[in-house]
């Protein structure tokens, strides 16, 4: 491969033209993180990479879309498993919009309940929870009542 | 109008508890009402508890409904793997209430957002007993002559016991309810609660056995401690005999004290009791068919 095809091809992984870089997920997390935004039906352009150096994570992963725009609704999803994601909102090359996510007040779908015991783990139920805390994060169930902890948290 | 169910305890205000057992005097003056002549009563038993299912009958038998439904899941649909889903839903196009309980925590939330008739949950698993927390009021309201200022001792399982829960937070609607919770460490009260009380600044102590305490109390709660609630059948061995009532520990205590137990005991209150006038459990029992009259009547207005 020529050098200035490696320069192209480096270039086409790093910027986009339009649309939403994903910075800051820990790397574990980057493909819950792809299936909770349901980037894997997309159409357009996406890169990631993991496993990428950071002083805050240890370790971090990254996504680019390309022509992709999130309401904070849907981004705020994520919060629960990259409580530190930053976005870049890219306009004509340039970072036109920076913002972070936050944990929402309800939690929907997403996140199993801890309890065995509980419905929604035994029947096919979309979970719904409560946040009471948000730092450390505690959900409570809206059918068994039950507190799922953050150390408890699994994806459903 | 929206419907009304019973879920959870908490979903009621002090105003509906109120009116609940106001009924409840009501349907005890008067149990034979012809008020349910032409309903249809659902009851679902996904799991056999008999105490509870006759109590619901009973009641409903005497505001002359008809019920239709199953005492335990292995003799209905549910065995051949048919879903809570589809059960609620299927029930819910011929009668015009549920009474069900379920082994599965969430169950009857959920039944009730499946459901388009009142569901009233008769039990999900640990979780919620509500129509059992509205007797449980009903006994205290008719034996003391209010809710407020009531000194309450809570004795045995405080840990997975959601009778005790339930009737904590509905005691806490009243004024100055005063608690005290006795039980070994491994079956303590948990934070949650007792964040609660100190959220609403309500009064409770902490005892590991049961001592003079009891002498100031209006209302001696017991429950059951199981034996399969410890991790090490030492500390069971340990405590089983700690959390026995008995009649010569009765001496002292308050002549309006009552002795409540959501029953069925095992040997946490000694048959000598039994005959003492402050053993009430029985008569609680009894209470129960009322409170679920009341309970029935309140959900499809009634009275
Ligand atoms: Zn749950």
């Amino acid at each position: 491969m020529s050098d200035s095809l490696k320069k192209k091809l480096k270039l086409k992984v790093s910027a986009i033209n339009n649309g939403t870089v994903i910075d800051h997920i820990p790397s574990e997390n980057l493909f819950k993180v792809i299936s909770i935004l349901g980037l894997q039906n997309l159409k357009t352009q996406i890169t990631f990479g993991a496993n990428l150096e950071s002083d805050k994570l240890g370790s971090k992963a990254i996504i680019k879309l390309s022509d992709v725009f999130f309401e904070d609704d849907e981004i705020n999803k994520i919060s629960l498993i990259a409580r530190n994601a930053k976005l870049n909102i890219i306009r004509d090359y340039e970072v036109v919009e920076k913002r972070v996510v936050e944990v929402p007040d309800k939690v929907i779908g997403i996140v199993k309940c801890f309890n065995p015991k509980c419905i929604t783990n035994n029947e096919d139920i979309t979970t719904h929870f409560t946040v009471i805390s948000k730092s450390p994060l505690d959900l409570k169930c809206k059918y068994c009542e039950k507190i799922t902890h953050e150390d408890q948290i699994a994806i459903k | 109008m929206k419907k009304k169910d019973l879920i959870s305890i908490t979903d009621y205000s002090k105003e509906d508890y109120l009116r609940i057992l106001e009924l409840a005097a009501y349907f005890e003056r008067n149990p034979n009402q012809r008020l349910l002549q032409g309903k249809v009563v659902a009851s679902l038993f996904f799991e056999p508890s008999t105490r509870t299912r006759l109590s619901f009958e009973t009641a409903i038998n005497r505001l002359g409904g008809r019920i239709i439904g199953f005492s335990d899941a292995g003799s209905s649909s549910v065995s051949k793997g048919e879903t809570l889903h589809d059960t609620i839903k299927m029930v819910s196009n011929y009668a015009d209430l549920i009474v069900m309980r379920h082994p599965l925590e969430g169950s009857s939330r959920y039944a009730s957002e499946v459901s388009d008739i009142p569901v009233i949950n008769a039990g999900d698993g640990a979780n919620q007993h509500p129509t059992q927390t509205l007797l449980d009021m009903y006994s205290i309201l008719k034996t003391q002559g209010t809710l407020d200022n009531i000194n309450i001792c809570m004795v045995g399982d405080l840990k997975y016991g959601r009778t005790v829960h339930s009737l904590l937070m509905a005691m806490s609607e009243f004024k100055n309810p005063v608690f005290n919770f006795i039980a070994p460490d491994e079956l303590a009260m948990p934070e949650e609660y007792k964040l609660f009380l100190k959220e609403k600044g309500i009064k409770y102590y902490e005892h590991t056995e049961i001592n003079e305490n009891i002498n100031y109390a209006d209302i001696v709660y017991m429950t059951r401690v199981q034996k399969e609630r410890f991790m090490d059948p030492i500390e069971y061995e340990k405590v089983k005999n700690v959390y026995i009532l008995k009649n010569n520990m009765l001496k002292n205590t308050k002549f309006n004290m009552r002795i409540l137990h959501p029953l069925p005991r095992v040997n946490e209150i000694h048959t000598d009791v039994d005959n003492n006038e402050k053993a009430y459990y029985f008569e609680q029992a009894r209470n129960g068919v009322y409170t679920r009259e009341a309970i029935i009547a309140h959900i499809l207005n009634l009275k």
